[in-house]
């Protein structure tokens, strides 16, 4: 896939996921921090030591037989629009960071957008592997595989007993962030989740919402992530986060029991009515977007909503941002125009043919 | 580990603090640590670089930090109060510049201070074979202990072979 088809599509390969758990682990996140030995961090860079790193990076994924990255699209970053950048946030394919700020940065991404390498964001390289559902090994072995035909060519900068070398002192050691994108509105809609939110600081992880601030989160969408990144290995950071990612899931499905068995008919008005929003408004917010197609996955988890995959929702949640909104519409949006649109959008995806009710 | 004050809660800052020529070590959670009128600085926002080695590092030691303060990181020019105020380091080596500057940070931040994640290929078998080096010079100990002279000449030669391809 190239640039251009990946920036006109809707759907993304971390949106498709086949399998059972991934009903409330949406996605899964391995991204590991590595930078150049001896060079300045791309922070403390001139232009001229950007366009080095840029250019010794480039060269190694051009040199480089290694069949894995063979098969990668290199792109400088000024070569995109700011529109077309900000499509690439909004699918969560690569960081504001890498948007924001100068020159000499750059991307190398693979076939289906899985794995994506951002360079000179706010290390020499960030290598990330996407996937759906709860795959956190899967993810950080395919991010391994990467970071070791990359340094076949290049020399990383690392320290016996620091480990691999990064900008800031949160990234130290592994230089591996990980994390898993969960939809909880059973555990959120009980109070639930604040609980949750403490108990994970104790045991260095940290759970963010993914639209929103702090505990709060449009879409009951939320981010679960590793806090430290030195003094445990790769392998045990995954499996704390798996482990810790499972009893999240498991928690929510007994919420999810509870909730149906004490009171079906509420819940079940509640989908029901979100459901008849989404697909008869005219005019909609993102977040009152999210919330209502939050109330519709629950719908589908549960059987009470047929005729709708959970991958036309994940595609959803990309398709309303404000980018995608103004891709589609070929221009500049005003916030009412984007409402209009937005509610389109989402009539169309939903739109099930009277017969099959 | 449990906060030293309340004991109820974990402690998830540690500090390190010297004075006269004493060095103790508290480890705290966030809200006693907050209630002692501990300054926890958040890395990564501007804070003022007095308040935050004053936290950690006590009276004598600001002395030695003033020094330290005209030190740059000799790759990229960092000094610590760039590096503080941007809450980013220069470059790789400002870690062993700023080496006990960092520690506490570290600390605070992970809980540990050592690497025992993936090592690179070719920079990681470097470390593996100084590893090895430990492990046969204590071997090489308990060899002259129990006066296996011939056996110490043998391990004495494999270390040195060791050293030679480093
Ligand atoms: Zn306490
Ligand atoms: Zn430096």
């Amino acid at each position: 896939m190239n640039i251009k088809q990946l920036l006109n599509q809707n759907l993304v390969s971390w949106m498709n996921a086949t399998r059972p758990e991934a009903t409330i682990a949406i996605s899964s996140r391995v991204r590991l921090a590595r930078n150049i030995k001896g060079l300045p961090f791309p922070g403390k860079q001139n232009h001229e030591q950007g366009s080095q790193s840029l250019q010794y990076i480039e060269e190694a994924w051009k040199t480089s037989t290694n069949p894995l990255l063979r098969g990668f699209d290199f792109i400088t970053m000024d070569q995109l629009s700011d529109l077309e950048k900000q499509i690439l946030v909004e699918k969560h394919l690569i960081s504001p960071g890498l948007v924001s700020g100068n020159s000499n940065r750059g991307l190398l991404f693979n076939e289906d957008a899985s794995i994506v390498i951002m360079i000179n964001e706010e290390d020499h390289l960030r290598i990330q592997c996407l996937l759906p559902g709860l795959q956190l090994q899967e993810a950080c072995k395919i991010s391994f595989r990467v970071d070791d035909s990359l340094e076949q060519k290049l020399d990383f900068a690392f320290d016996e007993k620091r480990g691999y070398l990064t900008s800031c002192p949160t990234n130290v050691g592994t230089g591996m962030r990980a994390s898993v994108m969960l939809h909880l509105p059973a555990t959120n809609l009980s109070g639930q989740i604040k609980p949750i939110f403490y108990n994970l600081a104790q045991v260095g992880m940290t759970v963010r919402g993914l639209y929103g601030e702090g505990t709060e989160s449009a879409g009951n969408l939320f981010q679960l992530s590793n806090q430290v990144t030195l003094g445990q290995t790769e392998e045990e950071i995954c499996n704390n986060l798996r482990t810790m990612s499972l009893q999240i899931i498991n928690q929510e499905q007994l919420i999810r029991e509870k909730l149906k068995s004490e009171s079906p008919y509420r819940l079940e008005d509640k989908i029901s009515r979100s459901y008849g929003i989404l697909t008869n408004a005219r005019l909609i917010t993102s977040n009152e977007a999210l919330d209502l197609l939050s109330d519709v996955r629950l719908g589908v988890d549960l059987g009470l909503i047929k005729n709708i995959k959970p991958l036309a929702l994940n595609e959803l949640i990309v398709a309303i941002r404000p980018a995608h909104l103004q891709r589609e519409a070929g221009g500049e949006m005003k916030p009412l125009e984007r409402d209009l649109k937005r509610a389109e959008i989402i009539r169309e995806k939903l739109h099930v043919p009277t017969s099959e009710k | 580990m449990y906060c030293e004050e309340c004991k109820r809660n974990l402690a998830t800052v540690h500090l390190t603090q010297i004075s006269d020529s004493k060095k103790t070590e508290s480890h705290l959670c966030e809200e006693c640590a907050a209630q002692k009128g501990t300054f926890i600085p958040e890395w990564g926002q501007n804070f003022n670089t007095l308040n935050f080695l004053g936290s950690v590092i006590s009276d004598n030691m600001r002395e030695l930090n003033q020094t330290y303060q005209h030190l740059a990181c000799p790759n990229c020019g960092s000094t610590f109060p760039e590096i503080i105020q941007k809450g980013r380091l220069g470059c790789g080596e400002c870690y062993k510049a700023f080496e006990q500057e960092l520690e506490p940070t570290l600390r605070r931040i992970h809980g540990n201070n050592l690497h025992i994640g993936k090592l690179p290929a070719r920079g990681g078998e470097k470390v593996l074979l100084k590893q090895k080096i430990e492990e046969l010079k204590a071997d090489l100990q308990q060899a002259v202990i129990g006066e296996e002279y011939e056996k110490a000449a043998q391990i004495r030669d494999a270390i040195k072979e060791i050293e030679n391809s480093i």
